[in-house]
């Protein structure tokens, strides 16, 4: 086993290698750069030397390459640097956003999990009846509905029914837990049906499969309660690629929240990220894409273990 | 030829049925055993019409402007209300699902094919491509699909083509997995070893002898990527980086003023969303049937 997770850790270097040359020079084709874009409205300054200085500030006018080993080395010593639009260190731009989405994420699971077992589960054992097409129904409609547009709806719900609208600025929990939950169980209300949907196919289809095996007919043979053989024979097996799901999904939570945040105006890493590349904020921009890409791949890496430490042949392949 | 006359009308039997009939007879074995799916296939095809006849069917030009009948509520002239500017919603979602046909169909049929291609390739020269081919791929699999499309539609600028492309790229090292997963089983089969044997090029065996034989998951995965596509593009005009104004595009619909004013004229924020939803939901129900029926180990006895 101690061999399999160091060869995963190694082969998880070139990736995320690969996503740092890739987002570097992504930016960089990007047309206009920040300094362009800072002085855009201050025509008056806009001559070639003040840029030029400035860029000399920025470190832009080094080579490519000089600029990608220098950020490179400082990553190695997780120093991430200062973002080039506001001047603060990355590290607390990206903390204030973090909490946010990992709270964020967290509660979209929550949501996701309660709904997604018992659905996924139901329409399995009831396959082909109208429960069956009931579950399926719904979970094809969750993954057709834009979230951000089902946010709007709950916003306006709200609105018209209640007349109450959710407020629209962040309180972290341990302020006030009441103002924040107000917040941010709409968003993740709207985000965790989508993310339900795809738990609850993997789900129904996982338990489909479980349920032809061998075992369960052995247990259904000797006696065994139709809920002890679901509990403590199905699910339990059918358990493995449903978490896989749900562990990829929260990794894309994390950072692809990009257009449900807008709608509740949500600071969260989509967020940031949209505006650090319309600012061509490209350390800014180049750390959050790391950070979003290392949890996806950690995740993976994660799961990969969970099989390997289930599934000994996987070890030695 | 007495001997000769059997085996031609053995021969014939398969050919005795037309091609339509053919087509015919799989259509409805389809909708009787998979009703979900013809449902699902009937809402696309009516997409389908409305985009290719928008233009028929709209009462108004999408883009004229009434300034007039600001914001009015649905009533017998607008169906289902007028927008900030004025402009009918109806005729705005009739020619919006020519947009997002366009771009699902256009992103979907790229990716899946490109991907099939990159993944069947890499499936069988396997070795020190494989490993590179996989390499690469994994790294553009890090990006959740968004963001990665963001950054591409800030190289190239919004507009209907770009979007097209800043979405096909994500999706191709998605499909590229999916199909080289199905090749690798095939690359074992005794007629890829007798098509090399008869010294065939790569390109002829990866084109003609395997890529067939992917096609199951190639169609699971088209009709999968098309809902996928019209989201996506709702998304990203929604965040003003998409199809640009004042094309009709159900995303662009739902964005700035439909917001700003969701309060007092709610069928802006609507209308537009229920069409993406219902949309999205055919291909997805269609699909969903597809993979049932193409897909043997999900085949229920």
């Amino acid at each position: 086993m101690g061999k399999y997770i160091v060869k995963r850790v190694l082969l998880m270097v070139p990736t995320l290698l690969g996503v740092a040359v890739l987002i570097f020079f992504l930016m960089r084709v990007v047309p206009g750069d920040i300094v362009e874009l800072r002085f855009a409205g201050e025509s008056a300054f806009a001559q070639k030397e003040n840029l030029d200085k400035e860029r000399v500030r920025l470190g832009l006018d080094q080579p490519l390459l000089t600029q990608f080993i220098r950020w490179m080395s400082g990553i190695v010593q997780f120093d991430f640097g200062t973002s080039m639009w506001t001047g603060a260190p990355i590290i607390e731009e990206i903390k204030l956003r973090f909490t946010l989405s990992m709270q964020l994420a967290i509660m979209a699971t929550i949501v996701a999990v309660v709904l997604a077992i018992p659905l996924g589960v139901l329409a399995a054992i009831k396959q082909d009846t109208w429960i069956d097409y009931t579950v399926r129904i719904f979970s094809i409609a969750g993954l057709a509905t834009p979230s951000f547009w089902l946010g709007i709806v709950f916003i306006l719900l709200l609105l018209i029914v209640f007349k109450w609208l959710p407020p629209m600025v962040y309180t972290p929990f341990w302020v006030s837990p009441v103002q924040n939950l107000a917040q941010l169980i709409w968003p993740a209300l709207a985000v965790g049906y989508r993310y339900s949907a795809v738990a609850t196919r993997m789900t129904r289809s996982a338990m489909l499969e479980v349920l032809r095996e061998d075992y369960i007919r052995t247990a259904r043979a000797k006696g065994l309660w139709q809920n002890l053989i679901l509990s403590r024979h199905a699910l339990k097996n059918a358990m493995l690629p449903v978490l896989t799901v749900i562990a990829l999904e929260f990794a894309f939570l994390m950072g692809g929240l990009v257009v449900t945040e807008q709608v509740f105006n949500l600071n969260g890493l989509g967020m940031l990220f949209v505006e650090s590349v319309a600012h061509r904020d490209y350390t800014l921009t180049q750390a959050l894409v790391m950070l979003v890409a290392f949890m996806f791949i950690f995740v993976n890496f994660l799961v990969d273990l969970a099989y390997a430490w289930l599934d000994p042949r996987i070890r030695f392949r | 030829m007495a001997i000769g006359r059997p085996a031609e009308s053995i021969a014939e039997i398969p050919t005795a049925e037309s091609t339509a009939a053919r087509w015919f007879r799989i259509v409805r074995q389809f909708c009787r055993q998979r009703p979900l799916g013809a449902i699902g296939a009937v809402i696309v095809l009516i997409n389908l019409v409305v985009a290719v006849g928008a233009n028929v069917m709209a009462p108004y030009d999408p883009l004229a402007t009434d300034y007039g009948a600001m914001l009015a509520a649905p009533n017998r002239a607008h169906w289902l209300g007028t927008d900030a500017f004025g402009r009918d919603v109806l005729s705005r979602l009739l020619y919006g699902s020519r947009t997002a046909m366009l771009v699902g169909f256009a992103c979907a049929f790229w990716g899946a094919t490109v991907g099939a291609v990159i993944g069947v390739a890499s499936a069988y020269f396997a070795g020190k491509v494989d490993l590179i081919v996989q390499r690469v791929m994994d790294i553009f699999l890090a990006f959740p699909l968004i963001i990665l499309a963001l950054a591409i539609v800030s190289i190239f600028g919004t507009g209907i083509g770009n979007v097209i492309l800043a979405i096909t790229i994500p999706m191709i090292p998605r499909a590229a997995l999916v199909a080289r997963s199905s090749a690798l089983a095939i690359r074992e089969m005794p007629y890829i070893d007798a098509a090399r044997a008869a010294g065939f090029r790569h390109k002829r065996i990866i084109l003609r002898h395997m890529l067939p034989n992917v096609m199951a998951s190639y169609l699971i995965m088209l009709t999968a990527y098309l809902g996928q596509a019209i989201l996506l593009e709702a998304s990203l005009s929604f965040l003003g980086l998409g199809v640009a104004e004042p094309t009709a595009a159900w995303g662009l619909m739902l964005r700035g003023a439909a917001v700003q004013f969701a309060e007092s004229a709610p069928w802006m924020a609507i209308f537009p969303g229920l069409a993406i939803s219902l949309a999205v939901f055919a291909f997805n129900l269609f699909g969903d049937s597809l993979r049932d029926a193409l897909d043997p180990r999900l085949r229920t006895q």
